[in-house]
């Protein structure tokens, strides 16, 4: 009976083949759990160096340099930052103030425009959404908008020049939109025949609807404000309105005007500042708050990315 | 008639978009008006509008000190370089977190590679001073733990090609190996189970399904990529280097020359020439890019 024992040498054959697949698999899961453990590892030690450094007396990082672990462990860093900590409190607040106006009105700008643009039935979506695009393709450059809003607009050192210009980014509209374009049409027809208003309907029924978007692109739009600090490099000088990004990278770029800030404020006596915990210090007092939201915030990041990537 | 009576009818959605439109015209199209800035001689008195021309006198500067070569060809180099060493990591990320971690392990790795992406470019900066300082930095308290000499990395352009390149991988891996994963994760799985029982172990498996199926994706965002070529990363170039001076000829990129020369040099002229030779420069590079997505992929062209 030919056909049984090829059907027992293929069944044979096939159980030593699951076996060397497995030993491959093996292998390969090996292989993989290393590289990924070797890049998480680079991902994070970073971090860890920074906070252990922020912890470290500072003779013990003048002798030995900045360590994974503090070899002498000392809070002084923290303790001159929260004694007299005015400026960054304030850097803080302004921070948070420019964060929390910019994501709202950024939020509830994006969904408008995107909305108009997702309606089928208006009939210039197709002009408007290339007037839109076309801001990504080609750009005046930094110093036409740089004098625009300078000489033009006065907005030097103002709150303002922090928000406005990041309200709105074409890549968010065109990520709503395309959310947007899965919302049935006859939601909107049904509510058109019932007599509501365009922004009604907009703001009574897509808004709702869109929450999954909103949530995505508000925390983008937030990350953007909480971290920008290139805004306040370009327009700010005012001390009271510096960022907590720009603060911190004032911060290491010029330790004696911090020095003189704190001895001048009374924080010191002596000249001698521990510069390099300090440092580390207010990046970890910068991260915190990111570092602390962050697991719950990561998935709405890879939604968005995945929205994103389907072309609207 | 038609169109004011169409204006009636769709008051309601064209006031709605009138803030956006005005913000644009604001920020993006008055800009773009802006560019003649380029061929005048700035004075704040007449103002961009009001002062004389000079022709091609800021080009000429720009391009006659050598400048103009240096960046672009710093930009270019980066940004291909970005390009190629980024997505081969994010792919080899995507493909061993999908393939061989297990899901709760695939969240945790993937929760990791993340986290450099939330961070600002100033943070990356003072990660990058805790490395590579020369008297404290972590980098040579190993080296001299080795029996090394300690490496001056601040005052050594050489270095930082290589290690511009490490940093803009690190902050760059979590984003984009999520764009790989959802295209691994959206592959018709009936393929990899009948190569299974053909015989095909994981690597062949790899190999002759995943890579290749992964084509298209990298294809796209590749040439999407390569449209902004001449963009440098103003951010990451400056809080790594900033204005220091001995690691310009490595590391000058167009969008930190023109800032330095209009912020440091207050030069509004030859900035704006820069500038708007980067906006040319960069919008030729995205029609051919995106011509290249049409020829390949029309629906997924950007326009």
């Amino acid at each position: 009976m030919p056909t049984q024992t090829q059907a027992t040498t293929a069944a044979s054959a096939g159980r030593g083949r699951s076996r060397a697949l497995k030993g491959d698999l093996l292998l390969f899961q090996i292989i993989g759990y290393s590289v990924l453990t070797v890049l998480a590892a680079a991902c994070l030690l970073p971090f860890l160096l920074v906070l252990s450094a922020s912890l470290s007396s500072e003779s013990s990082i003048i002798e030995n340099g900045f360590q994974l672990f503090p070899t002498a462990f000392s809070g002084e860093a923290y303790r001159l930052l929260f004694t007299y900590p005015e400026q960054m409190l304030r850097a803080y607040g302004v921070t948070i103030g420019v964060t929390a106006i910019g994501t709202l009105l950024g939020l509830f700008l994006t969904s408008m425009t995107a909305y108009v643009l997702s309606r089928k039935d208006f009939k210039w979506r197709g002009s408007f959404s290339f007037f839109f695009f076309f801001t990504t393709l080609f750009s005046g450059g930094l110093v036409p908008w740089y004098l625009l809003v300078v000489n033009y607009l006065h907005l030097k050192d103002t709150l303002i020049v922090l928000i406005v210009p990041m309200l709105l980014n074409v890549f968010y509209i065109i990520v709503m939109k395309s959310f947007m374009n899965g919302i049935p049409e006859a939601i909107v027809e049904s509510a058109k025949i019932d007599g509501a208003g365009d922004f009604l309907i907009y703001a009574r029924l897509i808004l709702p609807l869109a929450k999954p978007a909103l949530a995505t692109i508000g925390l983008f739009i937030a990350l953007g404000y909480w971290n920008d600090w290139y805004n306040a490099l370009l327009f700010i000088s005012s001390k009271n309105l510096m960022p907590l990004q720009y603060y911190l990278y004032k911060m290491l770029g010029n330790m004696d005007g911090m020095r003189k800030a704190l001895i001048s404020s009374g924080a010191v006596v002596n000249t001698s500042l521990p510069t390099e915990s300090l440092k580390m210090a207010m990046t970890v007092v910068a991260i915190g708050p990111i570092l602390l939201a962050y697991p719950f915030i990561q998935r709405y990041f890879v939604q968005g990315l995945t929205i994103g990537s389907v072309k609207g | 008639m038609n169109f004011w009576s169409d204006v009636l009818k769709y008051r309601t959605l064209l006031l709605m978009l009138l803030p956006g439109v005005l913000f644009f015209l604001l920020f993006a199209y008055i800009p773009m008006a802006g560019v003649v800035l380029a061929f005048k001689q700035f004075n704040y008195a007449g103002g961009v509008f009001g002062s004389p021309w000079n022709g091609l006198d800021n080009f000429r500067f720009f391009f006659q000190s050598g400048d103009a070569w240096r960046v672009t060809r710093n930009t270019a180099l980066y940004n291909i370089a970005f390009i190629i060493v980024n997505n081969l990591l994010q792919i080899a990320a995507a493909i061993l977190l999908f393939e061989a971690a297990r899901p709760w392990f695939r969240k945790i790795f993937q929760t990791m590679l993340f986290l450099p992406y939330f961070i600002s470019w100033v943070v990356v900066g003072a990660i990058a001073y805790n490395l590579f300082n020369y008297d404290y930095g972590t980098v040579n308290v190993l080296l001299k733990a080795m029996g090394m000499q300690p490496q001056d990395v601040y005052n050594t352009a050489s270095y930082w090609p290589l290690l511009l390149v490490l940093i803009s991988a690190w902050k760059a891996l979590g984003y984009g190996s999520v764009m790989y994963l959802a295209a691994i994760t959206g592959m018709d799985r009936e393929m990899y189970e009948a190569a299974e029982i053909d015989g095909a172990n994981i690597f062949q498996r790899m190999r002759h399904i995943t890579i290749p199926n992964l084509y298209p994706t990298v294809i796209i965002l590749v040439l999407l990529a390569v449209g902004n070529i001449f963009r440098g990363d103003f951010g990451m170039f400056y809080n790594m280097v900033g204005n220091n001076g001995i690691l310009f000829s490595s590391t000058d990129v167009i969008d930190t020359y023109v800032f330095r020369s209009l912020t440091t040099n207050n030069d509004i002229g030859m900035s704006s020439a820069a500038g708007f030779y980067q906006s040319i420069l960069g919008f030729v590079t995205i029609l051919l890019a995106n011509y290249a997505v049409r020829r390949y992929d029309k629906d997924r062209a950007l326009f």
